[in-house]
């Protein structure tokens, strides 16, 4: 009678030697891309590579290859040569704060956008397949082509005292990306519980919102949190794209444009915002991975199965 | 323990299941399928009774009717002289199917004051403390006290079961519906568990609707084996099992002369359908109310 007195043996992995060894592999990689850099730059042709009037690698100049030293140098240097001028870390640093913040927004927006949807298309079949195409569809409209469509709409919008701020378009832009993957893995989640759990919710007399609250949104956990970290990336790169073609100030997409320009003289600056950019997709997906650590007690099927 | 503050029975002579004259049919698509044609059974309060036949006659669609998980195409289905479906807004049963069904992401306390949790007005709901004790009467009732909180994932089949149990008789209902609840553990803990469950039948004086395809075990348990036959699924025969009250069976009835004659009057009903000695035609079951213990 072993089996009634002794819980199964768990399958405990090691997780503190594994989680050593991905952290080690990470930074291999990272040096890995370095050295491809530095290696290039070093033994390639100084005119790049051509192949039928096309180049398909860059020329190997300062001007289009700095050093990765050189970037890193420049991050510490001031802006300008302004006397109160901040260095470049802290410039980017501010302005990925600014992209963050709206980003946040974005993804907070499409979140409530999508799990509605979700819920609706749940509730109702017929909505389902009502709604979801077009959920699918509205995702092909390229986001250059909408952008400033949104902020001239949103600039005509005046409610009392309420007026429609250009950093509302970007995040409504952001918003756009982040709500899809929601609305899809939350929908698979919501539908996710076997019908032996939705038959003893109703054997239990419980009512639609009950379901969801005890057994559907729980259910919906493992589903929801890869769907939030690809929101959280959509939405960065939304806000990014959307201050890019909205003209949107302070933020790093603007940023990166701005330094981009003024690459002939100075090389290095360029890649501040963009290491910012890298920097900003990594906070939104470790704080998504937060999430996913507070929320553990729910993801137990996924770790089982 | 739980026979002192369990529901007085003064329903007793009421029936805890009717089911008159009931049809099912499913619309497939290859046409209808006749699930039930003409069943008829009453469950006496208390008593235990077991459905038992090879797949497709109807037995679990029958406890589902029962459970209100689906309606019947014609006839009537009462519990405890109400139609179905207010006798599951009511809470009159418990239920538990051959997978255990807990959630995941509940301890096996969690998951055992569910019920509790989602019926606030009724008993042992009201408040925080009260489920509590109430879970942990139930964890102590099928004996598993040390896994109190632990997480379904890291118990035995047997175990999750036990809980899915505990679970189906937390709010003390009088009529437990059970679809096979042993039909996935190996033979030690089944047999395990079926004492366990009669142990428990005893104590908290509810009736028992039992679906099961093993015969020793519809023998072991019931007061009364239906049999049931296939295509459309119908009542074969009612056999009545004379193995003593519920309180006083124990393990060494399973090697009891008595045991093995009503394993063979069950499976010569069951193979030959027709209903051999000791059973008793359908038709005749008005007459059997009040007899239970």
């Amino acid at each position: 009678m072993t089996d009634i007195g002794e819980p199964q043996p768990r399958k405990k992995p090691q997780r503190g030697s594994s989680r050593v060894r991905m952290g080690v592999y990470g930074v291999a990689g990272i040096l890995l891309l370095v050295a491809v850099w530095e290696l290039y730059k070093w033994l390639g042709p100084t005119g790049g590579v051509v192949l039928w009037g096309t180049r398909v690698l860059p020329r190997t100049s300062d001007l289009a290859m700095p050093h990765v030293w050189d970037m890193i140098v420049r991050m510490a240097e001031p802006v300008t040569r302004a006397a109160s001028a901040n260095p470049l870390w802290l410039q980017v640093a501010l302005a990925a704060l600014v992209t963050l913040g709206i980003a946040a927004v974005g993804w907070l927006v499409g979140i409530v956008v999508g799990i509605g949807l979700a819920l609706v298309m749940q509730r109702w079949r017929l909505a389902e397949s009502a709604v979801l195409p077009w959920v699918i569809l509205s995702q092909t409209i390229p986001l250059i082509a909408f952008a400033p469509v949104v902020r001239s709409w949103g600039s005509r919008i005046e409610i009392g005292a309420f007026a429609w701020q250009d950093w509302m378009s970007v995040a409504l832009i952001a918003s756009y990306l982040a709500f899809f993957p929601v609305a899809v893995g939350a929908l698979r989640g919501l539908q996710s519980p076997d019908t032996i759990h939705t038959e003893l919710m109703h054997s239990y007399a419980a009512s639609w919102w009950t379901t969801m609250r005890k057994l559907r949104f729980p259910a919906a956990v493992p589903y929801l949190l890869p769907a939030l970290r690809l929101a959280a990336a959509n939405a960065v790169i939304g806000a990014v794209v959307a201050e890019v073609s909205t003209g949107l100030q302070g933020g790093i997409g603007r940023l990166i444009i701005q330094y981009a320009g003024q690459a002939s003289g100075d090389p290095a600056k360029a890649w501040g915002p963009m290491f910012g950019a890298i920097a900003l997709g990594l906070v939104a997906a470790g704080s998504v991975a937060l999430l996913g650590v507070i929320l553990s007690k729910y993801r137990r099927a996924e770790a089982t199965t | 323990m739980t026979s002192a503050d369990s529901t007085p029975r003064d329903a007793a002579r009421d029936a805890a299941v009717t089911i008159a004259n009931v049809d099912k049919t499913f619309a497939t698509r290859e046409g209808e399928v006749h699930a039930l044609k003409d069943v008829s059974l009453t469950v006496a309060a208390g008593e235990f009774v077991s459905l038992i036949g090879p797949s497709g006659c109807g037995k679990s669609t029958l406890l589902r009717l029962v459970a209100d998980l689906d309606q019947p195409t014609a006839g009537a289905v009462r519990v405890f002289g109400k139609p179905a479906r207010q006798a599951r807004v009511d809470q009159d049963y418990g239920i538990a199917f051959q997978q255990s069904g807990l959630l995941p992401w509940r301890t096996v306390r969690g998951n055992i004051e569910l019920p509790l949790e989602l019926h606030r007005d009724g008993p042992h709901g009201a408040d925080a403390a009260s489920r509590r004790s109430r879970a942990a009467e139930l964890i102590e009732l099928v004996g598993l006290g040390e896994f109190a909180e632990k997480y379904p994932d890291q118990l035995s089949g047997g175990m999750q079961q036990r809980v899915a149990i505990a679970r189906a008789i937390a709010e003390k209902p009088n009529l437990l519906l059970m679809d096979e609840p042993f039909g996935a553990l190996d033979e030690m803990t089944r047999e395990y568990l079926q004492s366990e469950l009669l142990r428990i039948a005893a104590e908290t004086g509810a009736a028992v609707v039992f679906v099961t395809h093993s015969i020793p075990e519809a023998v072991y348990l019931s007061d009364r084996v239906v049999v049931m036959s296939p295509r459309p699924g119908r009542i074969e025969a009612i056999i009545d099992m004379k193995l003593g009250a519920t309180e006083q069976r124990t393990d060494a009835i399973r090697e009891d002369v008595a045991f093995f004659e009503m394993v063979t009057a069950v499976r010569e009903s069951l193979h030959r359908g027709s209903p051999p000695t000791g059973s008793i035609p359908a038709r005749d079951l008005a007459a059997r109310e009040g007899r239970s213990a």
